[in-house]
């Protein structure tokens, strides 16, 4: 595929599907974009008119906008160092030779096929529940009142619940990179005088930078935009303690019917997950020029 | 100072004996080389010594202590990889100042021990470098470098040149024999390369199958190999094995001669033999013949000699060349 036909014949083949694609992307974020500066609500249709930046005023200045900022970056923070450190700790143990490894992965991996809201629905009904859950039964087994997960300690809770979700894939990928570590090289170290402990910092964490890197790129895609594990147990609340940009936007949206400020919020979380995501590849990114 | 011996050194894989059972001395100082084809356990045999495998039974002696059962970085031994093994996220410097760090000496004695090891093997200007800007041979050097800062009590190399190319090879041979020669310290090399056995060692060790096959001086074993196996083994290209009538006539099962050791005539001799491939290098000449009567034989000549396919020629074996051997392989006395 160098000479120049080639070349052309290429593009042309190539062009509907990415034409379909630009379309496909544009559109919505043209619309959104247009939808901001209205007042648009479902309440008084036929009443849009153009109000400039409004929106963008009323969504910024709302105290529920950085009460749901904070939270989409404390559940961001969390998760990922979670699932890292857990990831990294799981991998080491699992690319031990132990009995029933191959189950014991399988088992490790499955958290991920789980859809969100199954796995926020077994979260809530089955284990956090006050009454009825697991934990409350673990803690009544120590004589310890049940803890009500919801009420008190929201956030936490939904932290556990995406932690749970996203530690599979941290593991997979960790996995994998341990598995591709030299040996000669954790065997070199030792022979250096190194014990298991300085192997680990001096040897395998800095191979596993790079992984380490794209789990982190990666989730925080994800992590930014959960929403189906707020929607199911918490619905944002109590008060706006569970509410993270992405809710908001919904709650705007569809329970307020506010399409005009739905959309700049929509079009201020676009910004935000640019600014993070420019500010973690500048961090961390150039661990994968390596 | 370096002494190392083993005794009885065994190694078995679940139930595959990889290792039956290892003597072998190895005074300070020397310069020892584990020759023998693949799979023949010269490398596990090495990493016993190391400590990177356990001992399934057997001792092994540093300067008199036994250290089987110790981890590798007390031995004071210190090991060059195949692949180098490297720590690809560390400078050259930090590659080489690894063991000093884990060993907790002082940044001074670091600083000085490594400029001093850089020195020697011509790595100054690569200090800062990462291992992944180097070139095959310098990092062939930073490997050396990790391993001579810690002054140990001997060197193992465990197949070092296997990844150079040709020319690089012959000169990292000549840099290893000069380093060992500058620094006096016992070392123990593995290769299944028996030209870098017959140009480094002081002393050979062939091994097949996990057995010591001939322990000795390079030039013992070239010119008195105690069986079939190490005759064959040793030399390049390889000695021709003759049976049948020519071998009674020695009284012995087999003979074998080596092809630098043939006169040849265009006119009279003792083998008749027909030229099939000349392989003309300059300073010497290979020549694949088909002997009448006895098979495909390799005869080696120095200089030029117009000698072509299909060429009728008589080769004469020097007689006190001639190695005998018996129905079991083993060497008997010279005739």
């Amino acid at each position: 595929m160098s000479t120049r036909a080639s070349t052309l014949t290429g593009r042309i083949m190539s062009a509907p599907s990415i034409i379909v694609l630009f379309l496909w992307m544009a559109v919505p974020l043209g619309m959104t974009i247009y939808f901001s500066f209205l007042r648009y609500n479902l309440l008084s249709p036929g009443m849009e008119e153009w109000i400039g930046t409004l929106n963008y005023e009323f969504f910024l200045t709302d105290p529920a906008f950085f009460a749901s900022l904070t939270n989409t970056l404390l559940l961001v923070g969390s998760v990922l160092v979670i699932t890292v450190v857990g990831g990294i700790l799981l991998g080491l143990m699992l690319d031990q030779p132990i009995f029933g490894r191959g189950v014991l992965r399988l088992l490790v991996i499955a958290p991920f096929f789980i859809m969100p809201t199954v796995n926020a629905l077994v979260w809530k009904n089955l284990l956090m529940d006050p009454v009825s859950g697991m934990f409350a039964w673990i803690a009544s087994l120590f004589g310890l009142p049940a803890i009500d997960w919801f009420t008190n300690a929201p956030l936490t809770s939904i932290i556990i619940m995406v932690s749970w979700q996203w530690l599979p894939f941290a593991v997979l990928i960790l996995l994998t990179a341990l598995q591709s570590l030299d040996r000669d090289q954790k065997e070199a170290a030792q022979m250096d005088g190194a014990g298991p402990v300085a192997i680990f910092f001096y040897i395998t964490l800095p191979h596993l930078s790079r992984a380490i890197t794209v789990v982190v790129l990666i989730e925080t895609i994800f992590l930014l935009t959960v929403f189906a594990e707020i929607f199911v147990t918490t619905g944002g609340g109590p008060g706006l303690a569970t509410t993270n940009i992405a809710f908001l936007v919904y709650t705007q949206a569809l329970l307020q019917f506010d399409v005009g400020g739905a959309s700049a919020g929509g079009i201020v979380a676009v910004i935000l997950a640019n600014i993070v995501a420019i500010f973690l590849i500048r961090l961390i990114g150039k661990n994968l020029d390596k | 100072m370096g002494a190392i011996r083993l005794e009885k050194v065994k190694k078995t894989f679940g139930t595959l004996d990889v290792i039956p059972g290892v003597d072998l001395d190895i005074n300070d100082g020397e310069f020892v080389v584990f020759v023998g084809p693949s799979g023949c356990g010269k490398s596990t045999l090495l990493r016993l010594i190391a400590g990177l495998e356990d001992v399934t039974d057997g001792k092994i002696l540093i300067n008199g202590t036994d250290v089987a059962n110790e981890a590798p970085a007390k031995r004071g031994l210190s090991m060059v990889f195949q692949s180098y093994a490297l720590y690809p996220h560390m400078t050259v410097y930090n590659n080489i100042a690894f063991g000093l760090k884990m060993a907790g000496e002082s940044k001074e004695v670091i600083e000085e021990k490594v400029q001093s090891a850089a020195k020697i093997l011509n790595l100054t200007d690569y200090l800062e470098r990462r291992p992944g800007a180097l070139s095959g041979g310098q990092r062939q050097r930073v490997a050396i470098g990790r391993a001579i800062v810690r002054n140990p009590a001997a060197f193992l190399f465990d197949e070092p040149l296997s990844n150079l190319d040709a020319a690089l090879r012959v000169n990292m041979r000549l840099e290893i024999t000069g380093l060992h020669q500058e620094l006096k310290t016992t070392m123990i090399y593995v290769t299944h390369d028996q030209v870098e056995a017959m140009t480094m060692a002081d002393k050979i060790v062939v091994l097949q199958a996990g057995r010591v096959e001939q322990v000795g001086k390079p030039m013992e074993l070239y010119n008195n190999p105690t069986n079939k196996f190490v005759a064959g083994f040793i030399g390049s290209p390889k000695m021709n094995f003759l049976g049948g009538e020519l071998a009674k006539k020695y009284d012995c099962h087999e003979i074998g001669i080596r092809p630098e050791h043939f006169a040849i005539s265009t006119e009279k001799g003792e083998i008749p033999a027909t030229v099939k491939i000349a392989e003309h290098l300059g300073a010497e000449t290979y020549l694949h013949v088909e002997a009448d009567g006895l098979g495909p034989m390799t005869v080696r000549a120095t200089g030029e000699i117009p000698l072509g396919e299909h060429d009728k020629i008589f080769l004469t074996p020097e007689q006190d060349r001639i190695h005998r051997f018996d129905a079991q392989g083993l060497a008997l006395a010279k005739s």
